[in-house]
């Protein structure tokens, strides 16, 4: 079977499995949903459809609580994730210039990811650096003090 | 049981426990505004509308939400409540379009209603608008996101009383809409275009695709021979646009009234519905003789036929080949009446009026085009027909009564009350009982498949045989009675299914507002016309009689089978 996703035989055969354990429960769709993207990555629409039909659940409501929840996504993620940080204190040091650059130089909006697959982009909330805002996470790396200037040089460095 | 006493602007109000302070202000003839309300379907108190203050309570509460309590004392209008409904309903009004004047739902729209009522003297706040744009993509239901207030009671109809839920609430804070899964064009999803999410959206943010600009031109088209046919159910709810009451039947008004927009000829789809029982009677007797498949499902409403395609397509071989009424006129307009009167049937223009959105998607569907045109060319609403006899300056009240146009409008009273819950089944009765039997029936009245109760059944011995039938209405009920059939928990012979709750006369295109009370209230209008018409039996319709002996022989024929017959398409579940 295949999902339009490069995702193997092996990961949907994962998906068959969980779909069978939850089976006809309405109630346990965040969960179901939850794993389902531990097992992709993200939740292509055929693993929504796939979902509702199991669960006997509209696939509207099904995307509604997807497209409520923003740890869930739609998008396959790049290799890299880049996250911004607009926090209060990144915020007015500086983040919304960073994402500016970042749609610029990628032409990357917060969900998207690149073309070419690299990258893909997050806003997220405090991560407790206030002090050495404006704050960008690459990966598992943190980066301080962020200049726009800066940033094509940082994201190089992952780029092979 | 003990009653509840309380206390609601210094009357006493006694209510049985349970009862919301909404309810037991209307049973003291208190009116509480509201707006996301709808009974039993949308109890949420988000919209904030119906705010009450209780004594003692920490902040105001949403009185459709809460429950009346012992002793409680409740202010229903005191200057609080007034300055907080009345800003509540301003910052709904933040970012709604203020096109009032241009607006569908001028002078019928529940928020503008309400603004007048609550006495909002200027617009203070001027918000964002809605990042969405309109939905044009159904040919029945347009969407336009930026009139909506999420008060979600088309939300709640769809999933709670047709169990299709082809919309939903998504994404979150101010983008927040109301939209099919993946935002995807409602003409693209699982919706099956009965409309009743537009028959309760308080504002124009859902409505039936207005297609009064094709029928004006067409009339005014001196190359056009126009006809016009109204659904049953029609001469029973229009009145209501013009402020008749709930019931009015006004038959003779609506052909007047037809007649003075300048259609040629104005005929009735009962007299197809009196041919699809002939057509629909003799498939039953057939299938019931010869070992065909069972229980025959009714196809006339085109709802049902898109849900029952969608959801249910193993059972596409159940369900009668007959066209709906409407099609069935169609194909006859422009070919039997084209022949008979000597007209090219490429100048016939067809209008069909119906109280159904879904009518709409029915007419374009691309195998309804046997007369080797298309054979119904525009569907408008009773909405739509109202607003056009309002530009045209129609006195409808005060308009005499007039018979409709010949052969294509001659009827019985079996064709008019397929337009209430029951009616095509009681009509299909009536002659397959007299056909099979021989015998003439004693009462033509099957009260059993009557009324509004979901799912109806009865029994009906059949010279011999115990003919077995349900009725449902409205899909969530059709859901139930098809998992009976699938799960072989029931028997049936036959089975009516109408999408709308109430039949056609409730349907999704039919004057605002609706409840079960207005339901009612034309369903006993149906079956009163019924009463009144000299013939009240399908076979006996001259009309129908003379047609098969000029042009169509038998039912069940060769040419009927050309015309009159059609085909199913199974669809993806989403």
């Amino acid at each position: 079977m295949s999902f339009g996703c490069k995702c193997g035989g092996e990961l949907n055969s994962k998906l068959d499995a969980l779909l069978e354990q939850y089976r006809g429960q309405p109630s346990a769709l965040i969960q179901v949903l939850h794993q389902a993207q531990g097992i992709y990555g993200y939740l292509p629409k055929k693993v929504l459809q796939r979902v509702a039909e199991a669960l006997n659940v509209p696939l509207s409501q099904v995307y509604g609580v997807v497209s409520f929840y923003s740890f869930f996504t739609i998008h396959p993620k790049g290799k890299h994730q880049i996250g911004v940080c607009k926090g209060t204190a990144c915020y007015v040091r500086g983040a919304g210039q960073l994402l500016d650059r970042i749609k610029e130089e990628l032409g990357l909006k917060p969900g998207e990811t690149t073309e070419d697959g690299q990258f893909s982009l997050e806003v997220v909330r405090c991560l407790g650096a206030c002090g050495l805002g404006p704050v960008i996470t690459v990966d598992e790396d943190v980066h301080a003090r962020v200049q726009p200037e800066r940033l094509s040089g940082i994201l190089a460095a992952y780029r092979q | 049981m003990s009653l509840v006493t309380l206390t609601i602007d210094g009357r006493q109000v006694q209510v049985p426990p349970g009862t919301t302070i909404l309810a037991a202000a209307r049973q003291a003839g208190v009116k509480i505004p509201t707006l996301c309300y709808l009974e039993e379907l949308n109890v949420i108190g988000a919209c904030r509308l119906c705010l009450v203050q209780v004594e003692g309570a920490r902040a105001l509460v949403a009185s459709c939400v809460t429950q009346a309590g012992e002793g409680m004392v409740v202010h229903t209008s005191s200057p609080e409540v007034l300055k907080a409904r009345r800003l509540n309903l301003e910052l709904l009004m933040s970012n709604h379009p203020q096109e009032c004047l241009t607006c569908l739902r001028n002078t019928s729209c529940e928020l503008q209603q309400l603004a007048a009522e609550l006495g909002v003297g200027e617009i203070r706040f001027q918000g964002e608008m809605s990042p969405y744009e309109v939905d044009d993509s159904s040919p029945s239901i347009i969407r336009d996101p930026r009139k909506c207030i999420l008060c979600r009671r088309c939300v709640a109809v769809c999933e709670k009383v047709q169990g299709v839920s082809a919309i939903a609430v998504q994404e979150r804070g101010f983008d927040t809409v109301v939209a099919p899964a993946f935002l995807a064009p409602l003409g693209e999803v699982n919706c099956v275009n009965c409309g009743q999410c537009s028959l309760v959206c308080p504002t124009a943010a859902i409505h039936e695709r207005d297609e009064t600009d094709k029928v004006w031109a067409a009339l005014a088209d001196p190359e056009k021979h126009v006809v016009v046919q109204t659904a049953p159910a029609v001469r029973v709810s229009i009145g209501e646009m013009f402020g008749l009451e709930p019931g009015s039947i006004v038959t003779g008004k609506l052909v007047a009234a037809l007649r003075r927009l300048g259609f040629d000829k104005v005929f009735d789809t009962d007299f197809t519905a009196d041919l699809t029982i002939m057509e629909e009677g003799s498939e039953l007797i057939h299938r019931l003789q010869n070992g065909g498949r069972l229980p025959l499902i009714t196809s006339c409403s085109p709802g049902w036929i898109k849900f029952i395609e969608h959801f249910y397509p193993n059972l596409l071989p159940n369900l009668s080949t007959c066209k709906s009424p409407q099609q069935m006129f169609g194909a006859l307009a422009k070919t039997y009446y084209a022949q008979k009167e000597g007209i090219d049937p490429a100048r016939i223009f067809v209008v069909s009026i119906m109280p159904c959105t879904a009518k709409k998607y029915e007419a374009g569907r691309p195998e309804m085009n046997s007369s080797g045109y298309r054979d119904v060319d525009v569907v408008l609403t009773t909405r739509e027909l109202g607003r056009m006899l309002k530009q045209a300056g129609i006195d409808f009240e005060s308009l005499p009564g007039e018979d409709y146009d010949a052969p294509l409008g001659i009827s019985t009273g079996a064709g008019v009350i397929f337009g209430a819950t029951g009616g095509v089944m009681e009509a299909a009765l009536r002659t397959a009982y007299e056909l099979v039997t021989g015998a003439t029936l004693f009462s033509l009245d099957f009260e059993e498949v009557r009324g509004l109760e979901g799912v109806k059944e009865a029994s009906v011995n059949l010279a011999g045989m115990e003919l077995k039938v349900a009725v449902a209405h409205g899909l969530g009920n059709a859901r139930k009675v098809l998992d009976a059939v699938v799960n072989r928990e029931r028997e049936y012979h036959f089975i009516e299914i109408m999408c709308c709750p109430g039949g056609c006369i409730g349907g999704g295109g039919q004057p605002f507002p609706v409840d079960n009370e207005i339901r009612a209230r034309r369903i006993a209008a149906i079956y009163q016309a019924d009463r009144q018409m000299p013939l009240r039996k399908s076979h006996e319709n001259p009309a129908v009689q003379a047609l098969y002996r000029e042009f169509l022989g038998e039912p069940l024929g060769h040419k009927s089978h050309e015309l009159l017959h059609t085909h199913y398409t199974p669809r993806e579940r989403f």
